[in-house]
């Protein structure tokens, strides 16, 4: 296999690792899972870097077919999402914002209402959750489909029409997770918060809609937006980048498809909290 | 065409360590020394798993040989990378069931190479697309799934989306594997019409390997023969040669299928 798949292929050799005896002391055993887990990063790392060569070298190539391919990506990881995350954002309004709004109306903190809900809905809830849907709707068929393409030789065929796979196959994958969890992100707080409101209206609190809204919009900073912003596109990117890479830098068999996919999961979820773990970083020294 | 260009070297292979796309460090076939002049039609027979598929790959570009050197159109293949993208465009291959795009339709996947690698408009694609269909007898089938279409026309499908590119050089992995006699000897024809010039190819011969695990479907003066067994590919020549031929495996790749059955 030649090209840039080849290096991704080459890679996988971490299966060796994987499929080794197993250990028979606990060191040995820490010790296998702390290199294999390196491996990974490394894999990752390679992958990430390789992608994101060819979004930049091949931007504008074959746009008649890439085009297609990236509305049917932001389709599948955003539009066709919108009605269950408009249930998901009603059901975090009710359950996390409503009660919040009414505690803190019930102790008379209201004037903390802002910058709470700017704090977990804005910065943490809206766009972790929103990775975690995606990753659980998208990512696992992501890693289904990749990985039957593969078993069935379909990456092969791209090669010896001089297609590159990582260009055909992966490229509209991380460009429509990038932007649907940033656009589903975006719907989901904006929801969450109206239907938080509601449900504090239907319990009575006292707080008008503009003293809410104007609180919130207070508690906001420019920084908030830029970081959403890039956070979001991190998220997809790296929950593309997992899934795609478990997809096609595994054996050529179709019975490992499954097992593959609970483990691309796994490591997406990972991958979403280290992000996290980033950005809080960020947020608190800015 | 002239003469220089008909008797010009496509595929050289010298020293050549073939090794399997599963695992790159197992050697299938050990040694190979290989020309293939343009405009000539090798047939490469060998049994199940003697590495076939692999030494094809190989001499397309798709695998790099674990030692020794190949070159295709004087183009040393390690270095086939993107930068000689047209050079590798002059190769079509034909995978052993087609492994046709099981998302998109016949017409998508014969389209796919030609919208990717091409500028041309919907209408240009759309007019050469539905031409070579025409000319494969595949215009009912255009608008099946791989999913929905007999292994037959599959394979036929696979051969015209090797071919839109109009390539120099056509490797078939068992192209004649699974198939029925009326669609084996249509495609055995319609592969002679390639080889001394087909009006798709403006008339060009077209360089053509392909592999075989018998050898008598293929029995043709024009054809030249090699054969792979226990790691070793040798070279037979032409028919008379591989009829009169003592060699064991040449002997076993001839035998009626019925015979090992009596």
């Amino acid at each position: 296999m030649r090209g840039n798949l080849g290096k991704v292929f080459e890679l996988a050799n971490i299966q060796v690792f994987r499929h080794a005896a197993t250990p028979k002391s606990y060191t040995d055993w820490l010790g296998r899972k702390l290199f294999l887990a390196l491996l990974t990063v490394q894999g990752l790392g390679a992958f990430a870097l390789i992608t994101l060569g060819v979004i930049i070298k091949k931007f504008n190539f074959a746009r008649s077919v890439m085009q297609p391919r990236i509305r049917h990506e932001i389709n599948r990881s955003g539009v066709s999402l919108l009605p269950m995350f408009f249930f998901i954002a009603l059901a975090l309004g009710f359950l996390v914002v409503g009660q919040t709004v009414s505690a803190l109306a019930k102790y008379g903190a209201t004037d903390y209402l802002g910058s709470t809900m700017v704090i977990v809905i804005v910065r943490e809830l809206g766009p972790l959750l929103t990775a975690m849907l995606v990753l659980a709707r998208v990512g696992t068929a992501n890693v289904i489909e990749l990985g039957t393409a593969r078993a069935l030789g379909e990456v092969e065929a791209l090669e010896a029409l001089g297609i590159d796979p990582v260009h055909y196959l992966i490229v509209p994958r991380v460009i429509g997770m990038a932007l649907g969890i940033f656009s589903l992100t975006i719907y989901l707080i904006i929801g969450a918060l109206a239907s938080g409101y509601l449900f504090a209206f239907l319990q009575d609190v006292a707080l008008t809609p503009g003293d809410y809204f104007k609180q919130i919009t207070e508690a906001l900073n420019w920084l908030d937006f830029a970081l959403l912003a890039l956070k979001t596109m991190a998220f997809g990117f790296f929950i593309a980048i997992v899934t795609c890479y478990h997809g096609l830098a595994q054996p050529l068999r179709l019975e490992d498809v499954s097992r593959v996919a609970v483990r691309a999961v796994t490591q997406g979820v990972i991958v979403c909290v280290l992000i996290d773990a980033v950005f809080i970083v960020l947020y608190l020294v800015t | 065409m002239s003469e220089n260009i008909l008797n010009s070297t496509v595929i050289e292979m010298r020293d050549a360590a073939i090794s399997t796309l599963r695992d790159s460090s197992l050697t299938v076939v050990e040694n190979v020394n290989w020309s293939v002049a343009s405009g000539e039609f090798w047939v490469v027979a060998g049994q199940q798993q003697s590495g076939k598929s692999d030494l094809l790959m190989t001499a397309a570009g798709l695998l790099l040989p674990s030692r020794g050197s190949c070159r295709v159109f004087g183009c040393e293949t390690d270095s086939f990378s993107e930068a000689q993208l047209a050079e590798r465009l002059r190769v079509g291959f034909v995978f052993a069931g087609g492994k046709l795009f099981s998302q998109l339709t016949v017409a998508e996947n014969v389209a796919l190479p030609l919208r990717y690698q091409k500028n041309l408009s919907e209408a240009e694609v759309s007019e050469n697309v539905s031409a070579l269909l025409e000319i494969m007898e595949l215009t009912p089938f255009a608008n099946s799934t791989s999913v929905n279409l007999a292994a037959n026309w599959r394979q036929r499908a696979a051969l015209a989306r090797a071919l839109i590119l109009k390539p120099e050089l056509l490797l078939l992995d068992q192209p004649l594997g699974g198939l029925g006699v009326r669609h084996r000897q249509w495609l055995l024809q319609f592969l002679e019409q390639l080889r001394v010039g087909h009006a798709w190819l403006g008339g060009q011969p077209l360089t053509i390997i392909a592999s075989t695990d018998e050898l008598r479907s293929w029995r043709h003066t024009q054809r030249r023969f090699a054969v792979l067994d226990e790691k070793v590919f040798s070279v037979i020549g032409v028919w008379n040669e591989v009829a009169s031929s003592a060699s064991t495996a040449v002997k076993e790749l001839l035998a009626e299928p019925t015979a090992a059955i009596m």
